[in-house]
């Protein structure tokens, strides 16, 4: 059995339903759905990486830096944003967060 | 060779990410996710991506897992830990998350696209330069933009969670 482009994309998308479950799965946890979200992230950099080695072109592997960065930026700021709330509220159960309900 | 370190990488990948999702300490769920991170860098390995495996594992395992073990450290989890599914009402959003994921994986077997198995082209091993050549020349506006997100970030991070000193 010849490793092909596809079962690649099989492990970027079984990672990527893995980071969803985890999202909807989790309602008492922000911390958790933030490393959802990573997970994520990391499912795209597998594709990109994936199809940038099979197509032969660099490109690919550019924007798997970007999405790295943003990733980082993204983690930074969240964990911010979860440190005040918790330091708020007390808790960090997703079923609190309804302040800006409308 | 090449696809025993594959699947033994892949299987790896997807237990850990499993266990970053079941797990009931957020502790856990980092150290899990960690190695995750770890196991795709090998898999970005055998995709002929040095680079990118390293900048991954200085970034994720260094950086961004060391600060999410900080936050679960500052933070009591300690009450939060249990009692983490709720008992129904999510049914359907799991009926929907597995159409999703069969729906993916019928699209990568199904399409012809994809089911050609050719082997990753020999490239020269000069790969590291042509990629910074890429980046610093032809995305360069880009780069500058990851920057100042980047910047932003940091100020943003700093303002949030400075304490009010009145």
């Amino acid at each position: 059995m010849e490793i092909g482009i596809s079962h690649y994309l099989t492990v970027s998308a079984i990672l990527f339903t893995l980071g969803v479950f985890g999202i909807f799965l989790n309602r008492k946890n922000v911390i958790v759905i933030l490393m959802s979200v990573e997970l994520i992230l990391l499912a795209v950099n597998i594709n990109m990486v994936a199809f940038s080695s099979f197509l032969n072109d660099i490109t690919g592997q550019v924007f798997a830096l970007f999405i790295l960065t943003v990733a980082a930026a993204e983690a930074a700021i969240g964990l911010a944003i979860l440190v005040v709330f918790y330091r708020n509220r007390g808790s960090i159960a997703v079923e609190d967060v309804n302040m800006m309900k409308g | 060779m090449g696809q025993g370190f594959f699947l033994l990488f892949a299987a790896g990948a997807v237990i850990t990410a499993l266990t970053v999702v079941l797990a009931r300490n957020p502790v856990h769920s980092a150290l899990a996710l960690m190695a995750c991170f770890l196991q795709i860098s090998a898999i970005f390995v055998l995709l002929e991506a040095p680079l990118l495996a390293v900048v991954q594992i200085f970034v994720y395992v260094g950086a961004i897992m060391v600060l999410f073990l900080f936050v679960i450290m500052m933070i009591d989890v300690r009450e939060a830990m249990l009692q983490r599914f709720l008992p129904g009402r999510n049914l359907p959003a799991l009926v929907l998350l597995l159409l999703l994921g069969v729906e993916m994986l019928a699209l990568v077997f199904w399409s012809g696209r994809f089911s050609a198995a050719e082997p990753i082209a020999p490239r020269g091993g000069d790969q590291v330069r042509q990629l910074s050549t890429t980046l610093f020349a032809d995305y360069l506006l880009p780069f500058e933009v990851a920057s100042i997100i980047l910047l932003a970030a940091l100020v943003g991070a700093i303002v949030l969670a400075r304490k009010e000193s009145g």
